[in-house]
């Protein structure tokens, strides 16, 4: 794992991409002999740094989040190849490659760390690494700007964080997670604030409802491929945070559950409502993305709820479905931003409403992405299906027979996520359909053309997963045991007989797709047997009667969502800027539509903006005189000896 | 089981409310409802039914039924304002918040210290749930008619308290509060009817021009 | 699984069709007049089969596809749904998620293949498909949570199974509440009035029919199929709510549900002639009154 650094500062692309696939390879062999086994890998070193120990771990849980993390990074590394040769020459590529194998080895560490100091400095790292791979293209302003946003937000939540472990420190007098584990926070007034600095803390870096700012800022204006690895895995890595963190608390009280839930109904409602609205392809999937998050952390309530309850069926269904979509999203993600940065590529917008009929000219790239977009939307045949039923099962079954206090939690996930599931195909038929479908509604889409092989590899390989975790879900739901056991503490028997009440309906799920399948292929056949001796023509698009189309008239992205907009207008805020046709011959009328975030708009710009003006007034202390410098160091340290002498 | 059947229709009548844009249906909605309630002390009371029960019933019936939307009516057509509701908020909000008023009155109706002594469980929640929907009504709309319409429902809710809560003294409690509404309706409708006059509308939120 | 749980897909697959029949000869009773016949849907399926197509040169493979993908899954769905007191072929936990699952990938790719063609009618057709689609989702999934609150039963077969006229006599009201709401859904996901009018002419003002303008031969047939059979299995799932009772013999059973379909068929053919289309602004608040319905019975069966 560690050939990494001894290879990474060279200006070639091959060998960045090439030692991250390497590093990926040898990584995923360990952590798939942990999952199968449930056995436990440790490496210690000692290490000078104050409270601080080299202390890694492989555990089932590590092993779970890193095996997507890995996989991911290998691909994303390889389409980078192909992505970033359109700026060879311009630019030296090294820095970049270096920061995108640091930012691997940073989400690496962040999983297999088993001390705080260490866990601290490998979150640092891979939020550094981000933050330059954010700036790729600091050229322009927007992406300076969304740099900065997401290195303040960033530095936000490892506050919290910081705070998180200090205070855990102190409770136990260790900064070893496994002491933290065993011996844990026991007394609920301390495990409380410490559940609300993990859920602040980490949900930054997760992106959760009020939190997410930096997502739709950053994500944009990354590379598609670090976009892709930061949405398909970094976020997670915040997932993996906070359920390293539930680990340390002990028995939660039922209010976490309900919270959790709460905040995933949060983020996952107006996530997919705010990715609706929006225009811009690369931020619809930032969006999402804040969605799925949400849907993950409805499956930890679920499961927080189970823990609470002592009820383990919730256990395994909700953390199991949750762990699931982890993985999911991050192949479903991943090959959508991978498919966008090919749109981008070859058409030079990203601007859904400019796009338009690329199917034709890019059908790889189209049918990976049609792959992914009826998987991120939660249908069968394919990999959401199967983790979203793990959690709505959770629900169904913790909604039989429970009193009220999680009855009701629980169907209001029921109802929250059928509504989100709705948008959800809502807003990738726009995407799919607007971009790929039609004629083009700009040149742009003239000159577009299909990505090469290195692009269009990872993005096959990604959509095959999606097809087969939902062909052999039973199977991968049941490698979840490991992870189950190792985390939750329940007994092997236990989770083996929960596991089956998923793993059962799953192979019925199974069954299902594969019937439906095997009645396409005949309908196919069927229909090519009708058409054979029949005349089969092309004409032009029926209009209706009217006999001069255009292009331009097709129905774009936004007047398509523009119903379910103008619904959850209230929650939105979409401005609408609209000079409407005048007169009996009027020469041109425009619309123009925006979402700005609203927790950006409402609460950070306002907070910060007085955050700055207050700031300001310290800049009179730094006026460039060296003598007055001398002073400042000189009267500090009097103070600070004065203070230590009292 | 029939006093379960009314209820859940009085509930689903102040949804309907909720959601309705049109102030001729809400009038119909809400004499509905009055019918309705009038029939459920007999219900309730099935065993121990009574000439005072039965005349309840029936001056309930004919009043919220017969002679509060006909004044309603009148006045509103004698105002000849548009038939719409003009809410401040808007029509799904409404049913949303409605929901959520419905669940905190059966959270509550669980935990209220009243022993109604029926198996009807619901007769708790669904009084308070309508009690909150005519406060919401009279807060939340504009026009004139649909406050008064808040206002019965409200009295509707009260009434429900009364038929399930207060076992014994239903008649005299309920006949001053019969009194206070038929009142009520009376002043309001004169008072619709005369505002429009001089005024040439009746929209509350244009009252204000007439302070000092 | 027996022999006879092959009975209700049969009867969907047999007597889809002759749903819509029945709906428009009951119409045509109330308009005055005669009406096609019975059993025109068969007539038009096996003209539309006959035929050659016509695509638009604007379309590709997705055109071609999403009618078979909607067929494809209709007819999987068809496995899932029991008809009364029959048992599905297919009966398992949560079987209705896949269900709904299933629905939801024919109507993805129904939509997509609309967007397809670039006409912006088309377009305007999707939109509305994905704007009302969504908002009737948590409804049906609202009233589904109420039915395995109220049964105990997490499977549509062993649901309607365990329901009986009990059910009816001791939360009666949970129950109507809940045919009330899953009416609404089966009448918006059909595209019926008052939601949608099958019959107008106006393309600007159509949902599903403007979707499919362009589709043409056993294209057309497939989709014709496919909204027979949902049309069926919507039925079935709302009847399997409204006539839970039992007569102990299953054929009797079975004759029961049958009458039971039929005579939903004719209580939408009432339903659209005596209703008006509502205005489109309107429709979300129907919609999402199904969905209050719902909540109103689970909050019932909850307390």
């Amino acid at each position: 794992m560690v050939l990494l650094l001894s290879r990474v500062d060279r200006d070639f692309s091959w060998v960045g991409a090439g030692s991250v696939v390497i590093a990926a390879v040898s990584g995923c062999l360990p952590a798939f002999g942990v999952l199968l086994h449930g056995s436990v890998e440790q490496l210690r070193l000692p290490w000078s740094v104050p409270f601080g120990e080299f202390f890694i771990e492989l555990d089932p849980l590590s092993a779970w989040f890193l095996m997507p993390t890995l996989v991911l990074s290998a691909l994303s590394a390889i389409y980078g190849v192909g992505y970033l040769r359109a700026w060879q020459g311009r630019r030296s590529l090294g820095p970049s490659w270096f920061f995108y194998c640091l930012l691997v080895l940073g989400m690496m560490f962040v999983l297999l760390a088993r001390n705080a100091v260490l866990f601290l400095m490998a979150w640092e790292l891979m939020a550094l690494a981000s933050f330059f791979l954010v700036t790729f293209e600091h050229e322009r302003e927007s992406v300076r700007k969304a740099g900065w946003i997401y290195f303040v937000a960033t530095h936000l939540g490892t506050a919290f964080l910081l705070v998180f472990f200090l205070l855990l420190g102190r409770e136990t007098g260790s900064m070893d997670f496994t002491v933290w584990a065993e011996k844990g926070v026991r007394t609920h007034g301390p495990a409380n604030v410490l559940f609300l600095l993990a859920v602040i803390g980490f949900g930054t870096k997760a992106g959760f409802m009020p939190l997410h700012v930096w997502l739709p800022e950053a994500h944009p204006a990354a590379p598609s491929h670090v976009s892709a690895l930061m949405s398909g895995v970094m976020i997670k890595t915040g997932i993996y945070g906070l359920l390293r963190a539930l680990t340390f608390l002990g028995v939660p009280p039922l209010w976490w559950g309900w919270g959790l839930i709460a905040i995933g109904l949060t983020s996952g409602g107006l996530g997919v409502l705010f990715a609706l609205a929006q225009h811009d392809l690369k931020r619809l999937l930032a969006y999402s993305s804040v969605e799925h998050i949400g849907i993950i952390t409805m499956g930890l309530g679920v499961g927080l709820l189970g823990v609470s309850t002592d009820s383990p069926v919730l256990v395994v269904l909700g953390f199991g479905g949750g762990l699931l979509h982890v993985v999911n999203h991050a192949l479903f993600k991943g090959l959508l931003f991978l498919g966008v940065g090919a749109v981008l590529h070859g058409s030079g917008t990203r601007e859904i409403d400019h796009l338009g009929g690329l199917l034709k000219r890019m059908p790889w790239t189209a049918a990976a992405f049609l792959i992914g977009a009826v998987a991120i939307s939660g249908l069968p045949p394919l990999n959401g299906f199967v983790s979203e039923f793990l959690i709505f099962l959770g629900a169904f079954q913790g909604g039989v027979s429970t009193g009220g206090a999680v009855a009701v939690p629980l169907f209001m996930l029921v109802a929250g996520l059928a509504l989100i599931g709705g948008l959800a195909v809502a807003c990738f038929t726009k995407a799919f359909g607007i971009v790929f479908l039609g004629e083009p509604r700009s040149e742009h889409v003239a000159h577009a053309h299909e990505a090469e092989w290195t692009m269009r590899l990872p993005m096959l390989i990604l959509a095959a997963g999606c097809i087969l975790i939902c062909l052999f879900a039973p199977v991968v739901v049941g490698s979840l045991k490991t992870v189950l056991e190792s985390m939750t503490g329940l007994q092997p028997l236990v989770v083996d007989e929960n596991l089956a009440a998923a793993i059962s309906p799953l192979s019925f799920v199974v069954l299902g797709t594969a019937l439906f399948l095997a009645l396409l292929a005949a309908l196919v056949l069927l229909r090519r047997h009708l058409l054979e001796h029949r005349r089969v023509e092309t004409d032009v698009t029926w209009r209706c009667g009217y006999a001069q189309p255009t292009p331009r008239m097709q129905y774009t992205a936004s007047s398509f969502a523009q119903p379910l907009t103008d619904l959850f207008g209230p929650l939105l805020g979409t401005r609408k800027i609209i000079s409407p046709p005048r007169g009996l011959f009027p020469a041109e009328a425009a619309l123009k539509t925006m979402t700005p975030d609203f927790s950006h708009e409402a609460v950070y710009r306002p907070v910060f903006g007085r955050v700055h003006e207050w700031l300001s007034q310290l800049q009179r202390l730094q006026h460039g005189k060296v003598q007055l410098y001398v002073l400042y160091i000189a009267v500090t340290l009097i103070a600070l000896l004065v203070w230590e002498l009292r | 089981m029939m006093t379960d059947l009314i209820l859940v229709l009085v509930v689903l009548t102040n949804l309907k409310l909720l959601g309705s844009s049109r102030l001729g249906s809400s009038i119909r909605v809400v004499a509905a409802q009055g019918v309705m309630l009038g029939l459920l002390p007999i219900l309730v009371h099935v065993h121990e039914l009574s000439l005072h029960f039965a005349a309840l019933a029936a001056g309930t019936v004919a009043l919220k039924g017969v002679v509060f939307p006909w004044l309603l009516f009148r006045a509103l057509r004698e105002a000849e304002v548009t038939r719409e509701v003009e809410p401040y908020v808007g029509y799904i909000t409404s049913i949303l918040i409605g929901l959520a008023a419905l669940a905190t009155s059966f959270w509550l109706g669980g935990r209220l210290p009243v022993s109604t002594g029926e198996p009807a469980s619901l007769l708790v929640p669904s009084a308070l749930f309508s009690i909150f929907v005519g406060l919401f009504l009279i807060v939340a709309r504009k026009r004139a008619v649909n406050q008064v319409l808040g206002f019965l429902v409200m009295e509707n809710g009260i009434y429900t308290f009364g038929v399930g809560v207060v076992a014994e003294l239903p008649f005299l409690v309920e006949l001053g509060v019969l009194l206070d509404a038929f009142v009520a309706v009376f002043v309001m409708g004169i008072a619709i009817y005369h505002i429009n006059r001089e005024f040439d509308h009746i929209e509350v939120n244009r009252l204000d021009q007439l302070k000092g | 699984m027996n022999a006879f749980s092959f009975i209700p897909l049969l009867l969907a697959l047999v007597l889809s069709p002759l749903m819509l029949g029945v709906i428009n000869r009951t119409k045509a009773f109330f308009a005055g007049r005669h009406g096609q016949p019975l059993l025109q849907t068969y007539f038009d399926l096996f003209k539309l089969l006959q035929k050659g197509v016509i695509y638009s040169r604007t379309t590709t493979w997705i055109f071609r596809a999403g009618p078979m993908i909607g067929l494809a899954a209709i007819l999987t769905a068809a496995l899932l749904m029991p008809l009364g007191k029959c048992p599905a072929l297919l009966a398992f936990p949560a079987d209705f998620l896949l269900f709904a699952g299933l629905l939801g990938l024919m109507r993805f790719f129904t939509v997509v293949a609309a967007l397809d063609t670039g006409s912006s009618f088309e377009g305007m057709g999707a939109s509305r498909e994905v704007f009302f689609s969504a908002l009737t989702e948590p409804a049906l999934f609202i009233a589904l949570a109420t039915l395995v609150r109220e049964t105990g039963r997490l499977s549509l077969s062993t649901m309607f199974g365990q329901a009986s006229n009990a059910h009816w006599l001791h939360s009666g009201p949970v129950l109507g509440l809940v045919v009330l709401a899953l009416v609404i859904v089966l009448l918006a996901e059909n595209s019926r009035i008052p939601v949608d009018d099958p019959n107008t002419h106006l393309e600007l003002t159509m949902i599903h029919e403007v979707m499919v303008l362009d589709h043409s031969g056993p294209d057309f047939a497939f989709i014709l199929y496919t909204s027979a059979l949902k049309l069926w299995l919507l039925g079935a799932l709302a009847l399997g709510v409204a006539l839970p009772f039992s007569s102990g013999n299953p054929w009797l059973n079975l004759a029961m549900a049958l009458g039971g379909m039929f005579g939903l068929a004719v209580a939408i053919g009432v339903i659209e002639s005596v209703m008006a289309r509502l205005r489109l602004r309107v429709v979300p608040q129907l919609l999402i009154g199904a969905g209050a319905v719902a909540t109103v019975a689970l909050i019932l069966t909850l307390k």
